[in-house]
């Protein structure tokens, strides 16, 4: 196998006493898509900025395209995105492309970009006019226009609508396709799961799971059971392994588990006068509250 | 992209940036000569003779690139610090040493523009008549000896938080213009503080600047001193960008 694009062997980052990466070895190769999945604090953002060369490890070792990220010719192939309300306000949008385009040896032809994220209409206006979805698209699409090998995209859709996020997911799709290495770190499980093949999942400043997608969805997939008419000792004494809440207002007891059919039938076996029964898919967010209790 | 040519496209962008709010340049370019107009027309000593005016005039105009390094430079940047571009801008390639020219470059444009009005001034409202080879070498001399005091501006907005870059830059400002000899000429100075001065990159600035205006020449200390500046300052400006990681909280 070819050389690894990024290459972290041990990597920890302190803050002065708070660990925000505990030691990191990761490798992510050419045309790769990995999912950086955790919760909010887990440490993906540190990990990256580590990646850029924005900051400098506390220990251990960290390579991007095999030099070292504080070189700025290690950064020529590696494309980022910044945060959606960071763009230059009196900039239009067409300059900050060409500043950005700037930048690199071969850029991708502009047109290209612009009609892949859709920015035709956006070029003549300011940033500062830009709603935030559209600040968000160009934002996005910057991290592409160095025609690079390895993207690094940090919550790339935060705070945007469905239709909105499902634009920008199939245009970093489509440059996936083109041959681009893409990392994304999210804490929503369906932003990974539209866009990652392996799912790298890090909470507390060190990686817990390094699978690919379907295993790890089965890994953290839990299911979110709300029902009325039972105490919250009569439901933990069903499943002890279930986190529960209880909401007296409405009544309902609700628990996040692993295995809601199981749950159901013994609810059923039980003859307990349940009512109201619903079961969803829990949010990533329930999902790592249950991982989290079951490991204490 | 070599490091000249991507200077050049950050000094456009910069410039651009400026340029789309007028009233930062209005005032950028009206401070040095309104601040003449206040502080030294109204002295007829200094403007009745052409050598004390020509000298008044060049001080004020080391005063005015000095002022807008600190204050542009310094202010602007740890401003910019505080927000995500600036890291973003840092993970693209390109070297430490393209931002920072095109910085500097873009505010000594608007400071060059700035020092047209106030030599207008100069020479209709004072005595001032330098000799016209004299004065463009002063005004080549103005722009070369104000780069120390764009990189201190740098090094403060490199190092400081944006209301802590407001705080040192006025204290820089005012120690630097004070002891370098553009609020009281020099010939006040008591012994001790006309040796400490003349070790300042701004007194050396204006010794450079008046001596080539009035033609009597440019001292060889003052010349030593500011190219010793503004290599250690530049060295230490691409040092501090290197190893600056954003702004930090406790």
């Amino acid at each position: 196998m070819n050389a690894p694009l990024i290459h972290t062997d041990g990597l920890v980052k302190q803050f002065g006493d708070v660990t925000a990466l505990g030691g990191v070895s990761l490798d992510v190769h050419a045309g790769e898509c990995v999912g950086l999945l955790g919760p909010n604090g887990a440490g993906k953002t540190t990990l990256l900025t580590l990646v850029e060369g924005l900051r400098l490890p506390t220990r251990g070792r960290v390579r991007l395209f095999g030099g070292d990220p504080r070189d700025a010719r290690s950064r020529i192939r590696l494309g980022t995105t910044p945060q959606a309300t960071a763009l230059p306000e009196a900039l239009r949008a067409a300059e900050v492309l060409d500043f950005v385009a700037a930048h690199y040896p071969t850029p991708i032809a502009r047109e290209r970009i612009v009609d892949e994220f859709a920015l035709g209409d956006l070029l003549r206006k300011q940033c500062g006019s830009l709603s935030g979805g559209q600040q968000r698209r160009l934002a996005v699409a910057l991290a592409f226009v160095g025609d690079p090998e390895l993207v690094l995209l940090d919550e790339p859709t935060t705070g945007l609508d469905v239709d909105a996020r499902r634009a920008l997911w199939d245009a970093v799709r489509a440059r996936h396709t083109a041959g681009c290495a893409v990392v994304v770190t999210s804490h929503h499980l369906e932003e990974i799961e539209q866009l990652a093949e392996r799912v790298v999942v890090i909470d507390e400043g060190v990686v817990r799971a390094d699978d690919t997608l379907s295993a790890i969805v089965a890994g953290v997939a839990r299911q979110r059971v709300t029902l009325a008419g039972l105490t919250p000792t009569q439901v933990a004494a069903l499943e002890p392994t279930a986190v529960l809440t209880e909401d007296s207002r409405a009544g309902t007891v609700t628990a996040v588990l692993a295995d809601s059919d199981a749950f159901v039938r013994r609810l059923v076996a039980s003859d307990l006068p349940f009512s109201r029964l619903s079961v969803r898919g829990a949010t990533l967010e329930e999902a790592f509250l249950t991982i989290t209790k079951g490991a204490a | 992209m070599g490091t000249v040519a991507l200077a050049a496209v950050h000094t456009k962008y910069n410039l651009l940036e400026t340029a789309r709010v007028p009233i930062a340049v209005i005032g950028s370019l009206a401070f040095p000569t309104l601040a003449f107009c206040l502080f030294v027309l109204p002295q007829r000593a200094v403007t009745g003779d052409p050598a004390f005016a020509a000298a008044a005039v060049a001080s004020m105009v080391v005063f005015a690139f000095m002022s807008a390094g600190l204050f542009s430079i310094g202010i602007d940047l740890a401003d910019q610090r505080a927000k995500p571009w600036a890291p973003f801008l840092r993970t693209l390639p390109g070297s430490p040493a393209a931002r920072i020219i095109g910085l500097i470059a873009a505010t000594l444009v608007v400071s060059i523009v700035a020092m047209i009005p106030l030599l207008i001034v100069g020479g209709l409202f004072t005595s001032a008549a330098p000799a016209p080879l004299d004065l463009l070498a002063a005004i080549g001399l103005v722009v070369l000896t104000a780069i120390p005091s764009q990189l201190i501006g740098f090094i403060i907005g490199t190092t400081c938080g944006p209301k802590a870059a407001i705080a040192v830059t006025q204290v820089a400002m005012f120690v630097l213009a004070f002891g370098g000899g553009l609020f009281l000429p020099p010939l006040l100075f008591p012994q001790w503080l006309d040796v400490a001065s003349m070790v300042l990159p701004i007194r050396q600035a204006r010794e450079i600047v008046v001596g080539a205006v009035l033609g009597t020449g440019v001292p060889l200390w003052a010349v030593l001193g500011i190219i010793a500046w503004t290599l250690v300052l530049a060295a230490l400006a691409v040092f501090l960008y290197r190893r600056d990681e954003g702004r930090r909280y406790r």
